[in-house]
């Protein structure tokens, strides 16, 4: 009696009504996302005989992925290219945020949000692809600065190679560092700055005692939201690359679609998301001192 | 003048970041096959080829269908998620609701990788419901952030007073939080019908033989003469986009007037 009763206010408590109201959404996540990694996870251990897939287990493919030097060439290359663009995208972010934030007046901060988000939302092969454009041999930037005189010969070093994949996946995750930042630098409040400066600090010091340190969660954030999907990325190494700019993901779908070999692709695909998980956890593990939450 | 030094630092950053996008247009409309400077004079028969190419009309009508369904499943799931996240406390949330939103910071090639081989598992062929299924798994996270925020906003008193006048559950939702949220549930169908029409690498993987626009769009980038097409076809998505992003900015802000709140800024 007294169970059922129990079971009878579970039902109509707030706990039964969230998970039955989250339950489709949820359910969805499970299975097309927790199931189909945890599938890709099983193939890796697997082997690709011609058409059939042999399921007996083994190490195989990690020891191939591990060994071969070209592979482990590109997931060094798309680690460093990826923090490269995390760098360069986070520090140049940094100031836009800090701008919009500190000296934009309140009512116009969102047209300067939704000014910075606009390039975001459109095509991103077309971005990508006029990046080629911009930086090519023959490109806007090169004839430019001929024509204004700064330079006599074409410069090279800006398409085909690991520069032309950093300058543009920097422009293509542009909005995903400023937003997090200028979302902490929002947080903070401004009376402390007055409280720090009455103390004696100059500006620059109140910048890195007092804004620095409280805005490092939005940073963190922008660290780990432009790092983790860039790895990943394909359409960039490929069109802007050349053959030393290719990353680890030009390979994988190499080996899914074109080489027929699922298990060697899956186990890369694994390798690259525990490095970069790792490599995340490392971060958020440095700066954990900045992420307590108020006291 | 405030910020001195910042501000022209933030205008010379929206040239960067405005850069391709104005670049566009010009080849768009540039009476030359070759995408250089300098321009070679006014033309529209790009955008008139447009019209004769049978193949981008049919990966246009796939991706619009797409694009369509993909909107309305995702801000369905978004919906159901939101509220169960703004209202209530149940066991496993930060858990549950950590799942329903890794899509937003998992590479795209893990996502379309794992469908990819689940289809091949199964033995079911790919296609347009392949395809939607991928984009609604990173759609709906986008879906959530937009409606959390409007659900934030709803004053619950509103759907207590209506409870207490003698309204079912199912009459307060229709009647008072519908209504209300509305502006949020527009500007989420407008983000994630953007996000599937625009996305290429999932589409890439499991869109079998029935081409989606940027998959299209990638099989012409290698033929140098197909390129002013594609600048034209190019020029009409971004003015699509920016049409659409102002429609669900505008609605997004309507939102925060009706529920009374006040305005932080941006879609994220």
């Amino acid at each position: 009696m007294a169970g059922q009763d129990r079971t009878g206010r579970f039902w109509r408590s707030d706990a039964a009504s969230g998970l039955i109201l989250v339950s489709p959404t949820a359910l969805y996540a499970i299975l097309l996302l927790a199931v189909p990694v945890a599938m890709v996870l099983a193939i890796s251990f697997w082997t690709q005989n011609y058409l059939e897939i042999d399921r007996t287990f083994t190490l195989k493919n990690y020891a191939e992925a591990l060994s071969e030097p070209l592979y482990r060439q590109l997931m060094l290359r798309s680690l460093t290219i990826s923090g490269a663009v995390t760098l360069t995208t986070v520090v140049l972010a940094f100031p836009i945020a800090y701008f919009v934030s500190f000296h934009v007046s309140p009512s116009r901060k969102s047209l300067w949000i939704f000014l910075i988000t606009i390039p975001f939302w459109t095509s991103y092969l077309i971005r990508v692809f006029l990046w080629k454009v911009i930086l090519g041999f023959n490109g806007v930037l090169n004839t430019s600065l001929q024509g204004l005189g700064f330079i006599d010969e074409p410069l090279t070093f800006i398409l085909y190679n690991a520069n032309a994949v950093v300058i543009t996946l920097a422009h293509a995750y542009a909005p995903f560092a400023i937003l997090p930042i200028f979302v902490a630098l929002e947080k903070i409040d401004r009376s402390l700055l007055e409280a720090s400066q009455d103390l004696g600090e100059n500006r620059v010091t109140t910048f890195l005692r007092v804004t620095l340190p409280l805005a490092m969660p939005g940073v963190v954030a922008a660290v780990l939201i432009v790092f983790i999907p860039t790895i990943g990325d394909y359409v960039t190494p490929r069109l802007v690359g050349g053959p030393n700019g290719l990353m680890i993901a030009n390979m994988i779908q190499t080996q899914f679609l074109k080489l027929n070999n699922a298990p060697l692709g899956a186990a890369l695909a694994v390798i690259a998301m525990v490095m970069v998980s790792t490599i995340a956890l490392i971060f958020v593990g440095l700066n954990r001192r900045y992420l307590r939450g108020p006291k | 003048m405030r910020g001195g030094w910042l501000r022209i630092y933030a205008l010379l950053y929206l040239v960067f970041l405005y850069a391709p996008i104005i670049l566009l247009p010009l080849f768009a409309f540039n009476n030359g096959s070759i995408i250089a400077f300098p321009l070679q004079g006014f033309t529209t028969r790009w955008f008139v080829e447009l019209t004769t190419i049978p193949a981008l009309h049919t990966a246009v009508l796939n991706s619009l269908m797409i694009a369509v369904t993909t909107a309305i499943v995702s801000t369905a799931l978004g919906l159901c998620a939101a509220r169960a996240a703004t209202r209530y406390e149940f066991p496993a949330k930060r858990g549950i609701m950590g799942l329903i939103m890794v899509p937003l910071v998992l590479p795209e090639i893990i996502v379309a990788v794992s469908l990819l081989v689940v289809m091949l598992q199964l033995g079911l062929g790919l296609s347009a419901m392949t395809v939607i299924l991928g984009h609604v798994l990173i759609c709906t996270p986008f879906s959530i952030a937009i409606l959390n925020s409007s659900f934030q906003n709803l004053d619950r008193s509103l759907e207590e007073a209506a409870f207490d006048l003698g309204e079912t559950r199912f009459s307060t939702f229709r009647l008072i939080t519908l209504p209300l949220i509305m502006p949020g549930i527009i500007s989420s169908l407008l983000i994630a019908f953007t996000i599937s029409l625009d996305e290429f690498i999932i589409a890439f993987f499991l869109t079998g033989n029935e081409p989606t626009l940027p998959v299209y769009l990638w099989s012409q980038l290698r033929f140098p003469q197909r390129i002013p097409v594609v600048m034209a076809l190019g020029t009409i998505l971004v003015a699509l986009s920016i049409l659409l992003l102002t429609t669900a900015e505008y609605f997004r802000r309507r939102g925060i007037a009706r529920t009374g709140a006040d305005d932080t800024g941006g879609f994220l």
